[in-house]
């Protein structure tokens, strides 16, 4: 590139040394403009609303750290939202991760019909987040739905799933591996990218087709393996719609995620300087927990050298 | 080997009828009448064909054709929105060369994993301030200054496939960055316009929590948010053509998909996340 701008230099003068870089940040300049006045600032203004109390009517009154104080000593409500969410992202991420790998693994082999079957495990995905299969939630799960129906038929006794306080979040978790469909997507492509010669090497060395798929393919799809994880956690700690609109958070908060919580604090009860100081707390967690995947990955990801 | 094939075709046709069982029991819903419907049987034994009239009227003062014009009206100007901005954005991080280039980029990757949270509250303060509260402005503007990382990310993988000989020639015969970028990078990135659409369509179609927050007045209601106002008053009287809207609610976002299939795992495969 260097060379290339060194040949163009000699003819057009000493112009495009200095032009690039404007048209750079010309280029750039939406991104920039929304990273500062959507992002960045934002950010600012609700770590100093997290020290504040703040109805959005009157003026922020500074608190100090009294709103994180309060969170961590005298807010039940914090603790239940955070044990769910935590339950709720361990259950629902490997889980969904493991569907997604056997079915792209299926769905590479079989060749016809493939973009069939493709596009069939591709629709909850498609459209898992919307308030219509919420909606179908409520009553797959419900006392009379297709859970009791298939449990009748070994004569167990139906249970109401999404009103039981103990089974409550498990149907979002099911929810939730449901739509495993993107993870999948990602998965086929990179089981798209691993050379072919690997297994066929694997095949003259005698192994199985099980021993390579734990020599080769997993291996291979490490790096994949942990974007996917990463992209998943950081979602599944977010998620909104499927508890507001299946369960609301209940029944007695079993399914009050970290998300509705923290809605319900800013937008049903105005306390913005509480919900940003929640936000904080929300971030800091899914640092800890990105940082402890990444530095992991160091063990079990492996890049070709 | 035959016979593995089979079972293979067996096991996947099982495992698609239990990933698609919800979906038809949505169209079935969708054809029940309300005392049909807590019987939870898969097939209707008669099909009511006007929940769908009766759906499409059941909120006072408008027809769900006016929610499905506000949906559109939000999701094609986002989806434009995020076209150019991704784009413009994207060939500047993948074809020019200016200083802090690599900060801007690693900040970018970064705000990548921020949750929506930490922004959710100042920002509805900020568009508070702006008077666009109970505007569709909220959730428009934003997707024209690339307020999706993953995007541009998507793109700027996308372009650095494409060969840099063919600018340097383009330089070389006097075309400008712009003319570059327009006619020589930008008119090759098709997949990667397509696959950022289908994305951004699908997931604007779907913002429950953004729309909700934003939209105060019914006369702006968006499709879920109309759902919803079924779902919040489940008089015995809604439930058919509440599934009957709720179907209907689906199909644009199916429909974009099936039309644009063949560009989803291509789009994907070349945002090279592989290490």
């Amino acid at each position: 590139m260097t060379e290339i701008n060194g040949a163009v230099d000699k003819s057009s003068g000493k112009l495009h040394r200095w032009i690039e870089p404007i048209w750079g940040y010309v280029f750039i300049s939406p991104w920039l403009l929304g990273l500062f006045v959507l992002t960045v600032g934002p950010m600012s203004q609700s770590f100093y609303l997290s020290l504040t109390e703040y109805n959005l009517l009157e003026l922020p009154t500074y608190i100090g750290f009294d709103n994180y104080k309060e969170i961590f000593t005298d807010d039940a409500d914090f603790w239940k939202s955070l044990q769910v969410t935590l339950t709720y992202v361990v259950l629902s991420v490997p889980l969904k991760l493991f569907f997604a790998l056997m079915v792209a693994l299926l769905l590479f082999q079989a060749i016809r019909g493939m973009s069939v079957f493709r596009a069939i495990f591709y629709l909850p995905s498609l459209i898992g987040g919307s308030v219509a299969i919420s909606a179908i939630w409520r009553n797959l799960f419900g006392m009379d739905g297709f859970l009791n129906k298939i449990g009748g038929l070994f004569g167990l006794q139906g249970i109401d799933w999404i009103n039981t306080p103990g089974t409550s979040l498990y149907t979002l978790v099911m929810l939730a591996v449901w739509q495993f469909g993107s993870s999948m997507v990602i998965f086929l492509a990179g089981l798209k990218q691993i050379p072919r010669d690997l297994y066929e090497s694997a095949s003259v060395d005698g192994a199985s087709k099980f021993r390579s798929f734990f020599s080769v393919t997993l291996p291979m799809l490490t790096p994949i393996i942990l974007f996917n994880l990463v992209m998943q956690i950081i979602g599944s700690f977010q998620m909104f719609t499927q508890a507001f609109i299946v369960t609301q958070g209940g029944p007695i908060n079993s399914t009050l995620v970290y998300a509705l919580y923290l809605y319900q604090k800013a937008f049903a009860y105005f306390n913005m300087g509480y919900a940003s100081a929640l936000a904080w707390i929300l971030l800091s967690v899914i640092a800890v927990f990105t940082v402890i995947v990444f530095w992991s990955s160091k063990k079990w990801v492996h890049y070709e050298t | 080997m035959n016979r593995n094939l089979t079972l293979r075709y067996l096991f996947l046709i099982l495992c698609s009828i239990v990933m698609i069982y919800p979906v038809f029991w949505l169209v079935g819903n969708a054809l029940k009448s309300n005392e049909e419907i807590p019987k939870s049987n898969l097939i209707p034994t008669t099909l009511h064909w006007e929940n769908f009239a009766n759906g499409w009227t059941a909120i006072p003062g408008f027809t769900f054709a006016h929610f499905f014009y506000n949906s559109f009206f939000i999701v094609v100007l986002s989806v434009f929105g995020t076209l150019i901005s991704s784009a413009f954005v994207a060939f500047g991080f993948a074809r020019l060369n200016f200083p802090l280039k690599k900060m801007w980029f690693a900040i970018m990757m970064v705000t990548l994993m921020l949750p929506t949270q930490v922004t959710l509250v100042p920002q509805y303060i900020l568009f508070t301030y702006f008077d666009w509260v109970g505007t569709t402005l909220p959730l428009i503007v934003p997707h024209f200054l690339a307020v999706s990382p993953f995007f541009v990310f998507l793109m700027v993988q996308f372009i650095r496939g494409i060969p840099k000989d063919l600018d340097e020639s383009a330089k070389i015969d006097g075309c400008s960055t712009l003319g570059i970028a327009f006619k020589i990078v930008l008119p090759l990135c098709t997949p990667a316009f397509i696959t950022t659409a289908i994305f951004s369509f699908i997931w604007t179609w779907d913002d429950f929590l953004g729309q909700m927050i934003y939209l105060t007045d019914t006369a702006k209601y968006t499709v879920p948010l109309a759902l919803r106002l079924f779902l919040d008053n489940t008089s015995a009287v809604t439930w058919g053509p509440m599934y009957a809207m709720s179907l209907l609610s689906v199909i644009p976002c199916f429909i974009i998909f099936i039309v644009a299939q063949k560009y989803f795992v291509e789009g994907i495969s070349t945002t090279g996340i592989k290490g």
